[in-house]
């Protein structure tokens, strides 16, 4: 089983490089949700008994990644009219070279922090640091609002990936109420989007920059 | 009876969605405040004993916390319920560009200021780090819709950036929470405070060090340290007084809480040194940082704003230096929030009387509107620090244990930074209240600001030069009770 676990860990980080290289909005929707999805069933594949607790919830979380949060990200870039994101701060082939050295950095991180002998999982660290800096990679250097949202879901990927496979034992409780939180953050950032689409009519953040300090030029 | 201090507002909260007329929907939030900060202090005077390992209990620390958080709320509502009439009565052209804009619906806006306070109430009261880490990213998307009151493009783009940020902020927080974990995975730890703060010395601290600076980057993101700030002047600049004064003052506070959880851990486990030296680093930073910013700011709300991140760089200064300087940051962060509560208030009636936020165009305040000139002034003093002052207090404490520590260039940074920040801020005080008032558009008939929106400025700032004279004992309990708890001895 836990062979498996460790192709999940390849898949994942596969997405992130092709989250990297990839420029269709809808694309990015659907890879951002394959891998949340992926990533859901690693607390199935860890090859040990899973209470029913971690069941409703791996449950909640693929229907959450793999179905809600893209449709309401689809509605989003309808609604909005985009389809790609055209011109972000650097080019593809450089955002796929800073994934794979992010990966680098990850995985000589990750021999230095060793987890204790309970998680079983190879690559965990690494593969969780990567796909966080991935999502970062989107979120800083993409200009439009939606692959802002889906850098902080890959981010959540990311963490998500670290905390199950760790499996820290949790009550339910608190992982719900977690879980509960990213959904409302990712529903609001959703409707935020939706009034800046209306009020601007567009949703490149790169252009939303009338707050600052210091104005270059003739700006007040 | 924790139970029911967040059950109050909460309830409160939803229900004022769903109420129709507008003096109701006040009168509740009025009720609700007053509910609260009722609650508050019979927890205060009662005490109640802590149950062990339950999620939700009040040590000193977080009851200190909650104190300012509940008064602060019922000087807000008070003001709110005058501002939404206020609001109602004549909603809608921007200030600065002049266009027509519509306001949130009033329901949903009350409706998300009483959940905010829930989500608050919740942040001091948890003793389980992952009901911690839930408990803060509620209050960042409850007031999410509180700074895009106004709706216009500015709020937008700083409501945008303020999810987006803290959001991100928040989620390493959630990192650092699971590397807490990780530390304790060998020992069987979880998350909740009290086995963590027991077995500390057992956890991993390689993994604990990762978490701390998880942790401290994910919440210092919510409390606006730099270089992590920069939601924050936007925020502050763009939301209704009210809601500014409740972030500062009070939000602030909060996320600094959560930084506090984790060095208390971390103290607990041996590596205060490790914890300080970051929280000393980090606090000059933003000392720094603000103090630039301030010197050559054009807005006097966003000068507010950088005024914040100064205060949390000294906090984070403070706690960082350990012992007798982690009194002074506790002092500092009450009277900071009361004071700043304050000025942000007034800084809606300066706004209400100029229509700009300006500070070249705000002239001879004194004049034009005397009873908001003088808190504006009383407030100035106040929050550079002159004493009599709880902040002169916190401030000085602070400098005494630095020097008495031996953290002799820290110190130096410190007071030249204060006094750049007081000559900076000094400056446009000044300039705003004393000459002549200008004749310009809206500014033709004289201004008579609402006692009711004075009255809890005032009050608030009669607080803090009463802690600079006076610490009532109880308080002083409360105070040296958290310094306990973080480790500053006693």
């Amino acid at each position: 089983m836990t062979t498996l676990a460790e192709l999940i860990i390849v898949a994942v980080i596969l997405l992130n490089l092709s989250l990297a290289a990839s420029g269709t909005l809808a694309a990015c929707i659907r890879l951002a949700a394959a891998q949340g999805v992926i990533a859901a069933l690693l607390p199935l594949l860890a090859g040990r008994e899973v209470p029913p607790g971690t069941l409703v919830f791996c449950g909640a979380v693929i229907l959450l990644k793999g179905a809600i949060f893209p449709w309401l990200l689809t509605r989003a870039r309808i609604k909005a009219n985009v389809s790609k994101d055209a011109d972000p701060v650097i080019g593809y082939p450089a955002s796929i070279i800073l994934c794979l050295g992010a990966f680098a950095a990850s995985s000589w991180l990750g021999a230095r922090l060793p987890l204790p002998e309970t998680a079983r999982v190879a690559w965990i660290v690494p593969a969780s640091l990567s796909t966080i800096f991935t999502g970062f990679l989107l979120l800083t250097t993409r200009t439009k609002a939606i692959t802002q949202v889906l850098g902080y879901l890959v981010i959540e990927n990311g963490i998500y990936i670290f905390g199950l496979a760790l499996f820290v034992e949790q009550p339910l409780m608190v992982e719900m109420a977690i879980l509960l939180d990213v959904f409302v953050a990712v529903f609001v950032m959703g409707i935020t989007i939706f009034h800046i689409s209306r009020e601007f009519d567009h949703i490149d953040t790169a252009e939303l920059s009338q707050l600052r300090d210091w104005h270059s030029g003739e700006a007040k | 009876m924790i139970i029911l201090l967040m059950l109050t507002p909460f309830l409160a909260g939803l229900s004022a969605f769903f109420i129709k007329e507008d003096a109701r929907r006040r009168a509740l939030l009025l009720a609700a405040a007053g509910g609260h900060f009722a609650l508050t202090a019979a927890v205060l005077v009662a005490r109640p004993e802590m149950a062990p390992c339950a999620w939700f209990a009040l040590d000193p620390l977080g009851l200190l916390f909650l104190g300012v958080t509940s008064l602060l709320f019922l000087g807000a509502s008070v003001y709110a319920v005058k501002y939404l009439s206020l609001e109602k009565r004549d909603p809608g052209e921007d200030s600065e560009e002049g266009f027509i804009f519509n306001n949130e619906p009033e329901a949903v806006f009350t409706g998300c200021l009483l959940l905010f306070l829930a989500a608050m109430t919740a942040v001091t009261a948890s003793r389980h780090l992952g009901i911690l880490w839930a408990a803060v990213e509620a209050t960042t998307l409850l007031s999410a819709p509180l700074i895009y009151f106004h709706r216009h493009k500015r709020s937008l783009e700083a409501t945008w950036k303020y999810l987006l940020i803290c959001s991100v902020g928040i989620a390493m927080a959630l990192m650092g929470n699971l590397f807490l974990g990780a530390a304790g995975l060998s020992s069987g730890v979880a998350l909740d405070l009290e086995s963590l703060l027991l077995k500390a010395p057992s956890l991993d601290p390689a993994w604990l060090k990762a978490a701390f600076l998880f942790l401290f980057v994910g919440y210092g993101t919510k409390m606006g340290l730099a270089p992590f700030h920069t939601w924050l002047p936007d925020a502050h600049s763009e939301s209704p007084a009210v809601v500014s004064a409740l972030l500062s003052g009070a939000l602030l506070n909060c996320a600094f809480l959560g930084i506090l959880r984790v060095a208390q851990v971390c103290s607990a486990a041996g590596l205060a040194g490790f914890t300080g030296d970051i929280m000393i680093f980090f606090g000059i930073l933003s000392l720094m940082t603000a103090a630039f910013f301030i010197l050559a700011q054009k807005d006097y709300k966003r000068m507010l704003a950088y005024s914040s991140i100064e205060h949390m760089g000294i906090l984070s200064l403070g706690v960082g230096l350990g012992g007798g300087a982690v009194y002074g940051a506790l002092l500092n962060a009450v009277s900071h929030s009361l004071t700043k509560a304050g000025l942000f208030f007034v800084s809606g009636l300066v706004l209400a009387a100029y229509r700009t936020k300006n500070i070249s165009d705000v002239k001879g305040l004194i004049r034009r509107a005397p009873a908001t000139g003088v808190l504006w002034l009383a407030g100035f003093f106040l929050i550079t620090g002159t004493p009599p002052s709880g902040i002169f207090l916190g401030k000085f404490m602070i400098l005494k244990a630095a020097v008495s520590g031996r953290h002799f260039a820290a110190a130096a940074a410190y007071l030249f930074f204060l006094a750049v920040v007081f000559a900076g801020m000094g400056r446009i005080f000044l300039e705003m209240t004393l000459g002549e008032a200008p004749v310009h558009k809206g500014a033709e008939k004289p201004f008579e600001a609402s006692r009711q929106m004075l009255i809890p400025a005032a009050f608030f700032f009669a607080c803090a030069i009463i802690l600079g004279l006076y610490i009532p004992a109880w308080l002083n309990e409360l105070i040296t009770g958290a310094k306990v708890l973080i480790g500053g001895g006693l």
